[in-house]
């Protein structure tokens, strides 16, 4: 007993152990408020995102509302803001809508992939021999293809369309959200910790739960945020080709191909929605790289 | 050595087996009865019926797709709905545009990669290489379609300096300007997002390589900074050449929307009207030899590697 | 201080066979691992890890376990854990086989026997603060959240940490030390009776490392627990071990009282790992190197005594047949060497007798 401490540790020494007994988000979230550039540009989308959300109220005008002797017109025209488009519509209202559709369809397919590819991985990477080749040589066989490839293979043979879009984007991220989440969970596996627990003598499914599933969370989310910027690229590529969302929506892709057509008459209209797209996937891919440093506790 | 080139080898042919597999099942995904996806609506009866004993339609789908397969490893992949030529005819002819527009564009891309990750790996953490560090994230994050729609509002509208886009001649010729000039777009545009990641790629095995004994020896003999350098990177230089090497193919199959935005006559723009004119059998084999070619480039960058690295084949 | 649920009870209600019956019997334990190769990744050979170890180890004792790196001494630890599982052997825990008909289930066996692992780093999870890790066997087990903390915090105090500063650490923010202290308390919440300690202090500082073997030694007397110590490291083997078991090329050489060992060593390999040790008094420091060049490949050991390439002695016999270490599962001083074997046809074997 020589070596105990006395129970009666001062109050300033309890003090002294603060941060450490913050939870591990807590500690990621600590870290990020001291992230400045980070913080910027989560900041630009959350704005992004809520404008999106917002858009039937924030909208100062009907998005499908055309009219011909309105077309094309500059900046600030009779209350445009950012002036009409190719078919007199407003473009600020336009690319408030825009930002649903385009969002949607590149967010939902990573979420959904993350589901499906991470919980694929997780299963390959701990249960290893047969499983594990089963699935990865499945998924080796979609890595193949150049994402784009492969994006515009099957949303061009399924014939388009959001919903199309979407499935087909999906199957675009399961197999390198598979990878990660099969990676990381090999890596934690061999591990002396999760050695130990299993040492314990505890169920399995207990330390699939509270040692591996944690470790390999972080890189997972981690990697599925660097693909939502993928995914709006590729999302209004889609759009750009004729096979994402269909006219008259208002698609940030879509826009940008049809507003190609008046290059010569408005070049400013043409760049607006791809504008949109590069704020949105740098604010994405900046908060991503910040939240990947904020979240590994180690460094 | 030879046991793992063969064993690489081995490897690559169920994945390229897989990757037919799912060009073939491309023509299930269409909406519709197959047959009505490979032939022009106004085809007559007899024409169907024809196909349709040809292909084995009406045989069990693992027949079908053996027929399919034992047809396209001699080179017909069909023909065109919307031109009626061969589509292996059409791809033979575009193939080679996108694969002038997809070398000429990595190599650039190397060489403006190579500098700037060279400067920024140096100097991790400076002000150049954060400055360096945000162009790459740039390159990546820039929808690359549209930068060329804002390239071609520049050149092209604006200083009328360059052509928007096409081509100049069936037979390109890099010697006359005439012929050049169309490329300098497409290739600036298709080379921004692998600027972006061989930058990236450069700057960490620089920095890396760098901060390793060696150098730091190499330093302390008070060998000449031009001479470390020359020892750093001729040790960073494989993975930034394999990074460069899966950017070839991964431009031959992704340049599908430059391709469309400059109407580069290369096989993205083939895929590109073959989904305006649903001309399913194009897609399927554009596709399947771009898929292929991807896979090929994968192996050889592998096999390259390991024949400069030895560590790689273990494991 | 609450320290009852602790303290060593006069009479362990989980002892079966009282104090003479052995607390772990290893028989014949096996582990080959396959080697893939080739163009098709089929089995090609096999790396002979762990080959027919038989040891005991008595109520209370600390058996050490010596040798070169590669020798097998880690095998035969997460062998014993069920970590890897044998390929032949019979493990009897305290009269009971483990895993087999009318014995014990491995998960009975693991609450009752520890392990604590040499990389104090990668053995606790990054995630968790550490008092969560201490709690996570006792919780799995049924004890509730609360009460398995309030227990986890109390053995960190056990082994020298102060629960209020300590308790919500992440790993990385502690020492090497400490994180072994750590792993200790962990091998402890299950209130079990053998712990095996793999290279447990051998990636500590001199200094910090003798402050953990004092703590072990002290959780030992209090606890009354049992130890099976693997290290490379002969002084502090010696200094913690009752009997030792040297082990070359996943064999056991020789067992014996560490004190026996030590002094009188019978196998050739044995006195080369001792003179291996570099004096304290430099005159009697030697020139040349006691065993010579690299252990021969676990792939394809020597024919014979797998020791007879390196040895001094080696003889015709020595490569035609393998010596024997006799009863191992004794408690005698034992070494499977033909000189030790008088009818074994050594020219040195009378004379030693």
């Amino acid at each position: 007993m020589s070596t105990a401490i006395s129970d009666t540790t001062p109050p300033a020494l309890a003090e002294l152990a603060g941060p450490a007994q913050r939870g591990y988000w807590g500690t990621v979230g600590y870290r990020l408020r001291y992230d400045p550039v980070t913080l910027f540009f989560i900041t630009i989308l959350v704005l992004v995102i809520l404008a999106a959300i917002f858009s039937p109220w924030l909208a100062p005008n009907d998005p499908y509302q055309e009219s011909i002797i309105r077309r094309l017109k500059p900046p600030g025209y009779r209350g445009h803001i950012l002036g009409t488009d190719e078919l007199g519509r407003d473009m600020l209202s336009r690319l408030l809508y825009g930002g649903r559709i385009t969002l949607t369809m590149g967010i939902l397919p990573v979420l959904v992939a993350t589901l499906i590819g991470g919980g694929l991985g997780v299963i390959a990477g701990f249960a290893g021999g047969f499983v594990n080749a089963l699935i990865m040589r499945i998924m080796d066989v979609f890595y193949a293809f150049p994402s784009v490839l492969l994006a515009v293979a099957i949303s061009g043979a399924m014939g388009g369309g959001a919903v199309n879009g979407m499935i087909a984007l999906t199957l675009v991220f399961i197999p390198p959200l598979c990878r990660v989440a099969e990676t990381a969970t090999t890596q934690v596996r061999n591990l002396d910790f999760v050695d130990a627990a299993r040492a314990t003598g505890a169920p399995v499914r207990l330390v699939l739960w509270h040692h591996v599933l944690g470790n390999v969370l972080g890189p997972v989310l981690i990697y599925a945020s660097s693909l939502i910027s993928v995914g709006i690229i590729l999302a209004s590529g889609l759009s750009f080709l004729g096979l994402g969302v269909k006219p008259p929506e208002p698609d940030w892709g879509l826009m940008l191909n049809a507003l190609r057509q008046a290059i010569y008459v408005s070049p400013l209209a043409a760049a607006m929605p791809g504008i949109a797209i590069l704020i949105t996937s740098v604010s994405m891919n900046m908060a991503s790289d910040g939240l990947r440093a904020a979240m590994d506790v180690r460094s | 050595m030879f046991s793992y080139i063969l064993r690489r080898l081995l490897a690559a042919i169920p994945i390229a087996l897989g990757v037919s597999m799912v060009c073939f099942a491309l023509v299930y995904l269409a909406p519709g009865d197959p047959i009505q996806t490979l032939l022009p609506p106004d085809a007559d009866a007899e024409t169907v019926d024809r196909l349709k004993r040809l292909y084995g339609l009406d045989r069990p789908l693992p027949i079908q797709y053996l027929s399919w397969l034992a047809r396209v490893a001699v080179g017909d992949f069909g023909r065109s709905i919307a031109t009626g030529r061969p589509v292996a005819e059409e791809i033979r002819r575009s193939l080679g545009n996108t694969v002038l527009l997809a070398s000429v564009s990595v190599l650039i891309a190397f060489s403006i990669a190579f500098v700037m990750g060279t400067i920024a790996g140096r100097r991790a953490g400076s002000w150049i290489d954060r400055i360096v560090t945000g162009i790459a994230v740039l390159g990546v994050s820039l929808p690359n379609y549209w930068l060329g729609i804002v390239l071609v509002i520049i050149f092209a509208v604006e200083l009328m300096a360059l052509p928007a886009s096409g081509m100049a001649g069936e037979r390109f010729d890099p010697t006359s300007w005439e012929h050049l000039q169309f490329l300098v777009l497409p290739v600036f545009t298709l080379s921004m997002i692998p600027v972006g990641i061989i930058a990236r790629t450069t700057r960490s095995a620089v920095s890396e390589v760098m901060n390793q004994e060696f150098i730091v020896t190499l330093r302390a003999n008070g060998l000449p900074e031009w001479r470390v350098l020359r020892h750093a990177l001729k040790n960073a230089l494989p993975p930034v050449l394999a990074v460069m090497g899966l950017q070839f193919g991964t431009l031959m199959g992704g340049s599908i929307l430059v391709e469309t935005v400059f109407a580069w006559p290369g096989s993205g723009y083939l895929l590109s009207k073959a989904i305006l004119t649903r001309d399913i059998p194009v897609l399927q084999g554009t596709i399947l030899v771009l898929a292929l070619i991807f896979v090929a480039t994968n192996l050889i960058v592998d096999l390259f590697q390991s024949t400069l690295d030895p560590r790689i084949r273990r494991g | 201080m609450a320290m009852t649920s602790f303290a060593a009870d006069a009479a362990d209600e989980r002892d079966r066979g009282g104090p003479q019956q052995p607390l772990l019997t290893v028989t014949d334990l096996r582990k080959y691992f396959p080697i893939r190769g080739g163009v098709l990744g089929r089995t090609v050979a096999h790396v002979r890890a762990v080959d027919g170890v038989s040891f005991t180890v008595r109520k209370g004792e600390t058996l050490g376990i010596v040798g070169e790196s590669g020798c097998g001494k880690s095998t035969v630890a997460r062998l014993l854990m069920r970590l890897v599982d044998p390929d032949a052997g019979e493990q009897v825990f305290d009269g009971e086989a483990v895993g087999e008909q009318g014995g014990i289930s491995v998960a009975q066996m693991r609450r009752q026997v520890q392990m604590v692992f040499q990389d104090s780093a990668s053995s606790l999870n990054p995630r968790m603060p550490v008092q969560n890790s201490i709690a996570f066997g006792p919780v799995a087990f049924g004890a509730r959240r609360a009460d398995a903390v309030a227990m986890a915090r109390e053995l960190l105090t056990k082994v020298g940490l102060n629960p209020v500063l300590f308790g919500g650490r992440y790993p990385h923010e502690l020492s090497g030390g400490q994180k072994q202290r750590i792993n200790i308390a962990r091998a402890l919440a299950l209130k079990p009776r053998m712990i095996i300690l793999d290279e447990a202090v051998s990636a500590l500082d001199k200094s910090v490392e003798a402050q953990v073997l004092n703590l072990l030694q002290a959780l030992k007397r209090e606890l009354n627990l049992t130890y099976v110590f693997i290290s490379h490291d002969l002084g502090v083997v010696r200094w913690i071990s009752d009997r030792v078991m040297v082990m070359y090329l996943g064999e056991v050489v020789e067992i014996g009282p560490a004190d026996a060992i030590y002094t009188g060593p019978k196998h050739p390999y044995t006195r080369a790992l001792l003179a291996s040790r570099p004096a304290l008094d430099p005159d009697q420091r030697r020139e040349e190197a006691p065993v010579s060049g690299d252990p021969p490949n676990p792939v394809n050991p020597p024919s014979g005594c797998r020791f007879h390439t390196r040895c001094p002695h080696a003889e015709p016999v020595c490569s035609a047949r393998a010596p024997s270490l006799g009863d191992a599962t004794g408690f005698g001083h034992l070494a499977a060497c033909h000189m030790q074997d008088a009818g074994s046809g050594h020219t040195a074997a009378s004379v030693l007798q």
